[in-house]
């Protein structure tokens, strides 16, 4: 429609639009950055900018970057996050180029069984894996929150990346196999440079999907030692037990809101296409 | 007669290609399938072993008395704590939460989504910073959010408590659930708008076009072009969102930790887990939540029909 030529009303029309989408989309996260420079006494007025700013609630003692209680989990969630990202991504490839390109039965079940899993309720997972990682002893570790990470992340994975590959010029796979090369070889030398971009994009959603879970934080884990970022701000107290931490939860939550802001700037792109491309092709 | 024998040759050679080909084919087609369930074992593996399994076992355990504290009473008890939660108000009280807060904020994001949508799709500027700030919503940890949520309506800290006559929300029920249901929606509508914006751009634009010469109006193209055109992107984020929406539980966990009748059926789950340390009433309620989402599963795909996300996929 852009063809058709724009008067100023509807220049102005568009432009209010967009600028209350923008404003209810940031207005929250502003907020929650504005109670993180309150002092903890100004934390009890409702102004939405504080009148006076202070660093307390990130650095110095009473700063949660100087606690473990939150630098430990920041760690888990990062360490967590990554690790989970990268098996549930080189799994989905393998079983996304499959489905993209190779003719096996069996295949419209991996497809249903991957959507039952997106969709599955979390909570019926929450009781028997406390029981099991109780008995196995990965209750309150990295791998006890690792696994059910990458069997969540890869249908996410499954699905967009299967799209991705649906979009490469696979003559050159067959160039590749005329030329001498088995399947696999096909796969790791010729497919996998090319799905790098999706396979990127897919890990930035995966890694989303990690950083932001909660329920599975919260019920599996019961020590800094593995819990992750979202669920230690549950268990913040205050400097002293009748103080609620406002201020340093609101630290927190911005804290583990930055590296959102840093992939939704950066590869607002690849995040749209992905998350289109998976979900409505497929 | 060169270009005759030439073309005989030609011929020749594509024929024995042909040949060639099928018998590479059969052969490999028995590799082809070998590479395929190969590539795919490890990650079905992993999915059947974390859900499927515990599935089976939580079905076990919601057959036993089963309390954390008391462990020496483990005993068969059959069907008597599904019998125990189905003739208990909280149970119903939850259900009736979760459903509501289901309905509302999943019709009440797709409209919007669906606004949100139609103006990604038609803005004349600022393209990219609209699709970037909306996608912070969509990355944003839900439980950061929450809390930003749940101070903002906290009378004499929030702007929006000050804003709304200093009220304090989260402490009835109704506008409790109000504020849940808000803060879902903040934080879900634009994952829909974007399914919604991939529907928009399939719909052709001389379509568009050719119905705007023919006089029908800007509603009239959406209601009788856009949206039938749209149906299966539709019902996609309806499903997605329904089912997601189902199973809410961290922000009633940060807003309001299911106070005041607020909690939905997962946050019942873990009370029944974490407080009372109830593993087999806790394992009965996942088994029923389980059961829930199958049924609203298979209602949707049977109104789906072909519709249904990914019964094409393995089609191409």
């Amino acid at each position: 429609m852009a063809t058709v030529k724009t008067t100023p009303r509807q220049k102005v029309g568009w432009g209010t639009a967009n600028l209350v989408v923008i404003a209810l989309a940031l207005i929250p996260v502003l907020w929650l950055l504005s109670l993180s420079f309150k002092t903890p006494t100004a934390v009890l007025d409702p102004s939405f900018w504080p009148k006076q700013w202070t660093w307390s609630n990130y650095f110095r003692s009473t700063g949660i970057l100087s606690t473990s209680q939150f630098i430990r989990p920041l760690l888990n969630s990062i360490g967590i996050g990554l690790i989970a990202t990268f098996i549930a991504v080189v799994l989905a490839s393998m079983a996304a180029y499959a489905v993209a390109r190779l003719r096996f039965p069996g295949k419209g079940l991996l497809i249903g069984m991957a959507l039952l899993i997106a969709m599955f309720p979390v909570i019926s997972l929450v009781t028997p894996m406390f029981s099991i990682e109780r008995a196995l002893g990965l209750f309150n570790t990295w791998p006890g929150l690792i696994i059910p990470y990458v069997a969540f992340g890869l249908p996410l994975g499954i699905y967009t990346l299967s799209a991705f590959f649906r979009e490469i010029p696979w003559e050159l796979e067959k160039a590749a196999k005329v030329d001498g090369a088995t399947p696999f070889q096909a796969f790791t030398k010729v497919i996998a440079p090319l799905a790098a971009p999706g396979m990127v994009t897919t890990s930035i959603l995966v890694f989303l999907l990690c950083w932001n879970e909660f329920l599975l934080a919260i019920s599996l884990t019961s020590t800094t030692a593995s819990r992750t970022a979202p669920a230690s701000i549950a268990y913040f107290s205050g400097s002293s037990q009748f103080t609620v931490p406002t201020g340093p939860i609101a630290a927190a939550a911005v804290v583990i809101t930055i590296p959102i802001i840093i992939f939704v700037v950066f590869f607002q792109r690849r995040i749209v296409a992905g998350l289109t491309s998976g979900a409505v092709k497929g | 007669m060169s270009s005759n024998t030439e073309a005989v040759t030609v011929a020749a050679q594509g024929e024995a290609k042909v040949r060639k080909g099928r018998k590479q084919l059969s052969e490999g087609a028995r590799a082809e399938r070998r590479l395929g369930w190969m590539l795919c074992a490890p990650a079905v593996i992993v999915m059947i072993a974390v859900t499927a399994y515990p599935v089976g076992y939580a079905i076990w355990l919601s057959l036993e008395r089963y309390n954390l504290e008391l462990p020496q009473a483990i005993k068969f008890v059959g069907l008597s704590n599904y019998g125990a939660i189905l003739s208990s108000p909280y149970w119903w009280q939850a259900l009736k939460v979760t459903v509501i807060i289901t309905i509302f904020s999943v019709a009440i994001t797709l409209v919007l989504g669906m606004l949100l949508a139609l103006l990604m799709h038609r803005t004349l500027f600022g393209r990219g910073t609209l699709r970037t700030a909306a996608l912070i919503p969509y990355g944003i940890v839900t439980v950061a959010a929450a809390y930003g949520w749940q101070y903002a309506w906290t009378p004499g800290q929030g702007y929006l408590s000050a804003a709304f006559n200093h009220s304090a929300p989260l402490t009835s029920e109704v506008k409790a659930i109000i504020v849940i249901i808000l803060a879902e929606i903040w934080k879900t509508t634009p994952f829909v708008a974007l399914l919604l914006l991939a529907g928009l751009s399939l719909v052709p634009e001389d379509l568009q076009k050719a119905a705007k010469v023919d006089g029908a109006t800007a509603w009239q193209r959406f209601i009788r072009i856009t949206l039938p055109l749209m149906k299966p992107a539709i019902l996609v984020a309806l499903l997605f969102r329904t089912l997601d929406s189902f199973r809410i539980f961290d922000n009633i966990y940060i807003l309001t930790a299911g106070n005041n009748g607020t909690g939905s059926v997962s946050n019942l789950g873990y009370d029944n887990l974490f407080n009372a340390l109830n593993l087999g009433i806790g394992s009965a309620i996942s088994i029923l939540i389980f059961i829930c989402v199958a049924i609203i599963a298979v209602l949707f795909i049977k109104g789906f029909g072909t519709a249904a996300p990914g019964t094409d996929i393995g089609k191409r």
